[in-house]
């Protein structure tokens, strides 16, 4: 077996695919929080993916990866078997595993694959765990059915009410704040304005709140610092000092600007790719 | 009979308006002419003052004289009895400071052209096929783990190969060569020029491999039961910033940033390679060494209007190689020395709108010799730019101690080692960037030849 090779390849929404990848270093010393560095082709970017499971035993690895843009849809489109050109990692620090009593993980989008080994994590570690799922519409809402098999309790929401509680994931926090649940810690990855209003009111509500962050990543290693965040007035590389932190005072203004410095590249690599892709295949 | 008192030959260069909006390389080889005129200027002397200020002494004078009989195979399997890298060095040294600085003729007509001439012989060997990879010894059974692919682990795992043992090199990112592949420009350094150093070094059997992390993938501890020994060739890849205010605002780079979105991901390429960069209309870049102007000229072929390098002090301190230097003159990079930056200044998108400084007096010497920048009360000004890149240095990458517990770092971050050059862990020695803090191609290859030779030592004795 060739290590990168895709073992199975599943859909999980429209847009939301499932990955199982053949990579034994990683499985070997993954811990949750930890995310990997994917490379698609010559000449292609190094993109940051959170690592949502991993099987020693078998050497595999599992990422679930969201198309927003050229090099994700470019991904979403390789098929089993085939292999990704670069996997580099764990990198990161791992979420600090410890016994809080009631932790709270929050999942927004495509996040909810994300915070899914933390909330085993925490699990294991004997805490009670509650899972707060998010999404725009039903379609989007991932991996409920494993949060619910895995979690003490399960909320979830969806914007538009297609599903579950018609709000947002800081209404379904409040009315579990509100229903008397006692919540020790939060653990959130999603939308930064997600993250941000999240983080704020359990905060307030006294949750501890953690929040995973998600500057543009370039290396991944700590050599380049295009992903410094402000952390307790602090400069902090995510890639090597998180992605996780703390995150009451975090400056999530200040990575909203820094994440939409290359809006109009993107745009134009997309557009450049969905037209090539068009073309190559011919089923479009 | 010699020429010493013809001129030195520098080569071709690209013209400056030309070779700012391209990446090609900017010196050109001698032609055979060139190489022949210049390697008549040696006087081959006995004791070689060129040689002995050669980090890795390189047997000059030899060479050279193998040059001049149209050996060129010959000439280059000299060199690389002791630089496996000569295409690169030829390239990259600071002559100035080592061979050429050296050379008895420096004075009274100038001193040989020796950069020039290593690389043409390394070129030309390559080219017609007469360049040999050292021999390598019968096997001896043992492994070794070199950890960065930059030209120190290189040099190591040449020199370890070539006394037989099996060598493994590993490398985080997914391409070989370290700051040369990340920092130093195609137009200084072509890419195939690496590549080739490289194939070499595999041709001796030594094994590359991309996307592994010492003390994330696998630690040190991991290698050394897997491997007889341990070099730890890991460079200094932690950016320094300046700490003022504004330094996240959107449009600042540190210079590895910059040059790695340039250098390793050819960004320059955009869209047609899928990682961008964003240069302004006005670049300023902080910093003096070769960083600086490798970004400051990075940044002037992605098309803007202005790159002005700022540096703390005046162009005679300034560490970056001299031909460099003027390079980037040439080019229309814009230089304000005595120039402290304070803040960066952005508008309400966080968008850097300015650079506010102030100006210097040089004052007493410092602990190395050079004056000290002392600020000049109510000197403060704003440079408009747009784009900021941080070129004020490296620190070690601490991913490497902080996984390892029982090797010890000095209080700059490097790692310490023994007068044996061995760490404070058995089995595992260091050089390069990585106990240095930032230094020189040469300086690093040459740890890494000399950390070889202890590792023969080491392995040999079978402690
Ligand atoms: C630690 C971490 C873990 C992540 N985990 C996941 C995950 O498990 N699943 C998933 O689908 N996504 C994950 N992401 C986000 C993912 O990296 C981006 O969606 C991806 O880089 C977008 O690339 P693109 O070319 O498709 O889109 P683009 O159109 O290039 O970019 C879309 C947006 O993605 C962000 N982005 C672009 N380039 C980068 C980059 N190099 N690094 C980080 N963000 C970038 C920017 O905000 C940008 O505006 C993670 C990001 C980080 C930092
Ligand atoms: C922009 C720039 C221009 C320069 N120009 C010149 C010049 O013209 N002439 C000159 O003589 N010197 C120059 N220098 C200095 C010179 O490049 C360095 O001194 C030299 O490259 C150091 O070599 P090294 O092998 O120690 O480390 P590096 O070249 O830094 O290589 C280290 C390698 O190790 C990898 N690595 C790091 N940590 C790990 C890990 N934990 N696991 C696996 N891999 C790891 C890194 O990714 C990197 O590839 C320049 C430096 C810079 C930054
Ligand atoms: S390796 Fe560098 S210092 Fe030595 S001879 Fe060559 S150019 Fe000169
Ligand atoms: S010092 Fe100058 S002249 Fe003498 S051997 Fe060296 S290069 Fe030739
Ligand atoms: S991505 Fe380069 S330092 Fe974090
Ligand atoms: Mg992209």
């Amino acid at each position: 077996m060739e290590e990168n090779t895709i073992l199975v390849k599943e859909n999980l929404s429209d847009v939301v695919v499932k990955f199982v990848i053949y990579k034994p270093l990683v499985a070997a010393s993954a811990k949750a929080g930890q995310f990997v560095i994917l490379r698609g082709r010559e000449g292609g970017e190094r993109v940051p993916v959170t690592l949502v499971d991993w099987d020693k035993e078998k050497g595999t690895i599992t990422i679930i990866i969201q198309a927003i843009g050229k090099s994700t849809s470019m991904f979403n489109s390789f098929k089993q078997g085939e292999k990704f050109l670069n996997i580099a990692g764990p990198l990161g620090t791992p979420v600090e595993i410890k016994n809080y009593g009631t932790v709270a993980v929050v999942g927004g989008g495509v996040g909810i694959a994300e915070v899914y080994p933390i909330a085993r994590a925490f699990k294991e570690a004997g805490n009670r765990v509650i899972a707060v799922l998010g999404a725009r519409t039903k379609s989007l809402l991932i991996l409920e059915d494993e949060m619910k098999a895995l979690c003490d309790k399960t909320v979830s929401t969806t914007d538009d009410g297609s599903y579950g509680m018609k709000g947002m994931v800081t209404d379904a926090i409040q009315k579990l704040h509100d229903e008397g649940e006692k919540i020790n810690a939060g653990f959130i990855i999603g939308p930064i304005p997600m993250m941000k209003f999240t983080s704020r009111l359990m905060d307030k509500l006294g949750m501890e709140p953690h929040a995973s962050l998600n500057p543009i990543m370039l290396d991944g290693t700590g050599m380049c610092g295009c992903c410094r965040v402000t952390v307790e007035g602090k400069v902090r590389f995510a890639c090597v000092d998180g992605p996780m932190f703390p995150s009451k005072t975090i400056d999530f203004d200040e990575l909203i600007r820094r994440t939409s410095e290359y809006r109009p590249q993107e745009a134009e690599s997309l557009k450049l790719y969905e037209k090539d892709h068009v073309c190559k295949c011919g089923l479009h | 009979m010699p020429n010493p008192s013809a001129p030195r030959h520098n080569g071709k260069q690209l013209d400056p308006e030309v070779r700012k909006h391209n990446f090609e390389e900017v010196a050109q080889i001698f032609t055979k002419e060139e190489a022949m005129a210049e390697a008549d200027r040696c006087l081959h002397c006995k004791n070689a003052h060129c040689q002995a200020n050669c980090p890795v002494g390189v047997q000059i004078p030899d060479f050279i004289a193998l040059l001049k009989e149209g050996k060129v195979g010959e000439a280059a399997s000299k060199i690389m009895e002791t630089s496996l890298l000569p295409a690169i060095c030829g390239r990259v040294c600071p002559q100035e400071k080592h061979c050429e600085g050296n050379c008895i003729l420096k004075d009274r007509f100038g001193s040989v052209n020796i950069g020039m001439l290593e690389r043409y012989t390394a070129d030309t060997a390559r080219k017609e096929g007469l360049l040999k990879a050292p021999k390598t010894a019968a096997p001896t059974g043992k492994k070794v783990a070199c950890i960065g692919s930059g030209p120190s682990s290189i040099a190591a795992a040449a020199e370890l190969a070539r006394a037989g043992h099996e060598v493994t090199v590993f490398e985080a990112l997914h391409a070989f060569g370290g700051v040369l592949r990340y920092g130093i420009p195609s137009f200084r350094l072509p890419r195939e020029v690496i590549d080739h150093e490289i194939e070499t070094v595999k041709s001796m059997g030594v094994k590359f491999v991309t996307d592994v992390l010492i003390g994330a993938t696998e630690k040190v501890a991991d290698l050394l039961k897997q491997f007889d020994a341990v070099y730890v060739g890991s460079g200094a890849g932690l950016p320094t910033m300046t700490g003022i205010p504004g330094e996240n605002a959107v449009g600042v780079y540190s210079a590895n940033e910059f040059l790695t979105r340039v250098n390793l991901m050819q960004a320059y390429k955009f869209p047609e390679t899928d990682t961008p960069i964003q240069v302004g209309k006005h670049v300023a870049v902080l910093g003096g060494g070769n960083s600086a102007m490798d970004a400051a000229r990075c940044a002037m072929r992605l098309g803007p209007d202005s790159v002005t390098i700022a540096y703390r002090r005046s162009a005679a301190e300034m560490p970056a190689r001299a031909a460099e230097v003027e390079h980037a003159k040439e080019e229309g990079v814009q230089f304000e020395y005595l120039v402290t930056p304070k803040e960066v200044l952005m508008d309400d998108k966080g968008r850097v709108t300015g650079l506010k400084c102030t100006r210097n007096q040089l004052g007493e010497p410092d602990e190395r010799g050079r004056r000290r920048p002392v600020e000049i009360p109510g000197s403060e000004f704003v440079m408009p730019v747009d784009t900021i890149i941080v070129a004020i240095g490296q620190k070690p990458n601490p991913i490497i101690a902080k996984t390892t517990p029982e090797l010890k770092t000095t209080e700059r971050g490097v790692l310490a080692l023994d007068e044996e050059g061995k760490t404070t862990l058995p089995g595992v020695y260091a050089g390069g960037d990585i106990i240095r803090g930032g230094a020189t191609v040469l300086l690093a290859m040459k740890d890494g030849i000399e950390a070889a030779r202890r590792i023969n030592a080491y392995l040999k004795e079978g402690k």
